[in-house]
């Protein structure tokens, strides 16, 4: 699943919601140094560009706007497939200041999966101009992972969003990232089949999205889980 | 690596405790995500004097209103339609006497140089006026209607267009999301057929697929405005003729609107049963719209480009109705040959042979015609050159007895027939099937020809013609 990177020191995922300026940060970022193709066997476009940041070369790939990664539609389905399985360096959240709470849906998805995480809070110009003022500071802390609030449109900010992505893929910054509030039944679920996929894969990551998307009928997942692919998510490549 | 066995086990658990949690699974988490950014959104975001999100919510409150909603919605509609027949008249006539006038020109400089008559007659009587006629017909309308559609659309209007029309899909056992798609076909048709992306079930999906065609694109809009205009215009009184042609475009459109709904409940209800699956729409906020962005999307990446294509299409076209025209057999050109031929067929459904003829050869791009139709009848009767709109609808009516009953059948069937090959050739790539696309392009013609067959023989019957 894992893309080959010929060249590449880094691979950055980019997802957000649709509506949140992730194509104006995708191209800010690449600017001429991007291509498109298709997702391997769907008919959904995926664009990729490169960026250089301290003498590194980056590659950021652009998920498909989505509100969500749960569904079964295309679009969440190759997002979803890729934050796990394409086991990117770090993921990049574009989310939208004027409608954050909407765009945190997302976030806390994405955060049940991978702990690179690096918020881009995009958008901001827009923000101010409505009288919305956001703690991000006090909300990085509490998502456990950095925020960086962006006016993608002017380039603002994004010298700090590449510094940001720098210090996630070198290992840096320490995550801590915000899981999910999960109460009653599947609460009680996930306490049973937890255990029994750590059992097997020690070091994996993420076993609670894992376990999640068991339960929720994920075909790529238990794919992986019988192949034994998953068990390379567990931490041994890197 | 772990054991195949231990897999096994975790799946099998996993089935088990599927089981016991129900069908709800995904409900209960999304309301655990839902309710966790609802409490960090107001721990950490505050909102000093939104007083544009108030506003919005005020406008919604009438825009997405059960009443209001529809009503001002076609009132809308209405009011687009209204400018664009009433700003496009002249600037249509004008452009058409210029591009004639250049015509006559070129015709006539190759005359005096001795090129052979076939000669000039093939570019200048056939290539060059299929592409005179596409400019003077649609170009007008377009520079008038595109920015005026795209300023509802960069207002943020289209989200409450699906949301307005969400209990109408729920109704025909369709996807919600299907009215988003449905709205990007009133842009273009395969951009509505790439826009149903956003509908995760496949069987809602196809659905959405294959009524798209059923709104008018761009491409059908200026042929749709100037049918209303020249003929449901000129029927009434001249004071009212502007209203009642942007209301017989409204028209258009709503039939195009309840067909969408009948044939995805007849879908929905046989050979694509199910239920429909519900959804979450946030209407996003409205922006102030650019100016800016307006003039360049509709001027550029509209108008010119469906001009481009249409000038594209009409130039061979132009010069194959030219060649049909002027080649004969015995003492008959072609086009009157075929066209005789079609006449029962076109007789059937309100239309006549001529009409079905440049059908046939606008296949490729429904915007060409139009023009096709007037070159394919100049070509049948050698009748003298047209040299503006205003002479038309007495051409039309006069010399090929074209009845208000031809331009409502004509209209019926541009709004219903095959979708154009663009369309047909996306929906291919979408659905990855032989099948649904044949059903794609077949279904509507087949509806195309059985409406207009009940319209052009019920009108008969009750005219008593």
């Amino acid at each position: 699943m894992r893309v080959a990177k010929s060249g590449i020191d880094f691979e950055i995922a980019l997802a957000g919601n649709p509506n949140t300026g992730k194509s104006t940060v995708f191209n800010a970022l690449t600017g001429m140094r991007q291509h498109t193709g298709n997702w391997p066997g769907k008919t959904v476009t995926r664009a990729e560009g490169d960026y250089l940041h301290d003498g590194k070369r980056y590659r950021l790939i652009d998920l498909p706007g989505t509100y969500s990664l749960l569904s079964a539609s295309v679009d969440e389905e190759i997002a979803r497939d890729f934050i796990l399985f394409g086991q990117p360096d770090c993921t990049v959240v574009v989310v939208d200041a004027t409608s954050v709470e909407r765009n945190l849906n997302l976030v806390l998805q994405v955060l049940e999966i991978t702990d690179r995480v690096v918020i881009c809070l995009n958008l901001m110009d827009e923000a101010k101009r409505r009288g919305i003022t956001i703690d991000h500071a006090g909300l990085a802390e509490e998502l456990g992972v950095p925020i960086v609030p962006t006016t993608a449109r002017y380039g603002k900010g994004l010298n700090d969003l590449t510094t940001a992505v720098s210090h996630m893929v070198s290992g840096k910054t320490e995550t801590t990232p915000r899981r999910l509030q999960i109460t009653g039944e599947l609460s009680d679920a996930l306490d049973e089949l937890v255990p029994m996929i750590e059992e097997q894969y020690h070091d994996l990551p993420n076993s609670r999205w894992v376990a999640l998307r068991l339960l929720d009928g994920d075909y790529a997942v238990r794919q992986a889980l019988l192949d034994g692919s998953i068990g390379e998510l567990a931490g041994g490549n890197r | 690596m772990a054991a195949p066995n231990a897999s096994h086990d975790v799946l099998s658990q996993a089935d088990l405790l599927q089981r016991r949690l129900g069908a709800d699974l995904r409900d209960r988490l999304v309301d655990s995500i839902y309710t966790d950014a609802g409490i960090l959104n107001r721990r950490y975001v505050t909102v000093r004097l939104d007083r544009r999100r108030d506003l919005d919510r005020a406008l919604d409150r009438v825009i997405t209103s059960r009443i209001f909603g529809l009503p001002l919605m076609f009132l809308g509609l209405a009011a687009v339609f209204w400018v664009t027949v009433t700003g496009a008249n002249v600037p249509s006539s004008m452009i058409a006497t210029a591009l004639f006038w250049v015509e006559e020109q070129g015709a006539a400089l190759f005359n005096s140089i001795g090129i052979p008559w076939w000669i000039t007659g093939f570019i200048w009587h056939g290539t060059y006026k299929g592409m005179a006629w596409v400019t003077a017909v649609m170009l007008p309308p377009m520079a008038i209607f595109f920015p005026l559609f795209t300023f509802f659309e960069d207002l943020g209007y289209l989200p409450r267009v699906a949301f307005n029309m969400d209990r109408f899909f729920k109704w025909a056992g369709a996807h919600g999301k299907q009215a988003l798609s449905m709205s990007m076909g009133f842009g273009c048709n395969a951009a509505g057929v790439i826009a149903t992306r956003i509908i995760d079930s496949p069987r809602e999906r196809l659905i959405a697929i294959l009524t798209n065609n059923f709104v008018p694109c761009n491409g059908r809009f200026p042929t749709l405005i100037m049918l209303a205009t020249i003929f449901v215009g000129t029927a009434v009184s001249p004071a009212m003729a502007s209203f009642a042609a942007a209301g017989t475009v409204v028209m258009v459109v709503i039939i195009g609107i309840v067909t969408t709904l009948l044939v995805s409940a007849f879908l929905s209800r046989t050979v694509l049963k199910g239920e429909a699956s519900s959804f979450t729409l946030e209407l996003p906020p409205y922006r102030r719209p650019n100016i800016g962005r307006i003039l360049y999307t509709s001027i550029i990446d509209r108008t010119l480009f469906v001009l481009k294509r249409a000038i594209y299409m009409a130039a061979p076209a132009g010069a194959l109705i030219w060649l049909l025209s002027a080649i004969h057999v015995g003492d008959q050109s072609l086009t009157v040959i075929i066209s005789t031929a079609l006449e029962p067929l076109g007789n059937a459904i309100g239309l006549d042979g001529v009409i079905i003829l440049a059908y046939i050869i606008a296949i490729p791009a429904n915007e060409i015609v139009v023009p096709a139709i007037l070159m394919a009848y100049s070509g049948a009767t050698r009748m003298v050159d047209i040299t503006g709109l205003a002479e038309l609808q007495g051409i039309l009516v006069g010399d090929q007895g074209w009845t208000l009953l031809t331009a409502v059948c004509l209209m019926l069937f541009s709004l219903l027939h095959n979708p154009c090959s663009t369309t047909i050739l996306t929906t291919w790539k979408e659905t990855g099937s032989r099948k649904w696309t044949a059903v794609g392009a077949l279904m509507p013609l087949a509806i195309a020809f059985v409406v207009c067959f009940l319209v052009a023989n019920l009108w008969r019957l009750i005219a008593g013609v």
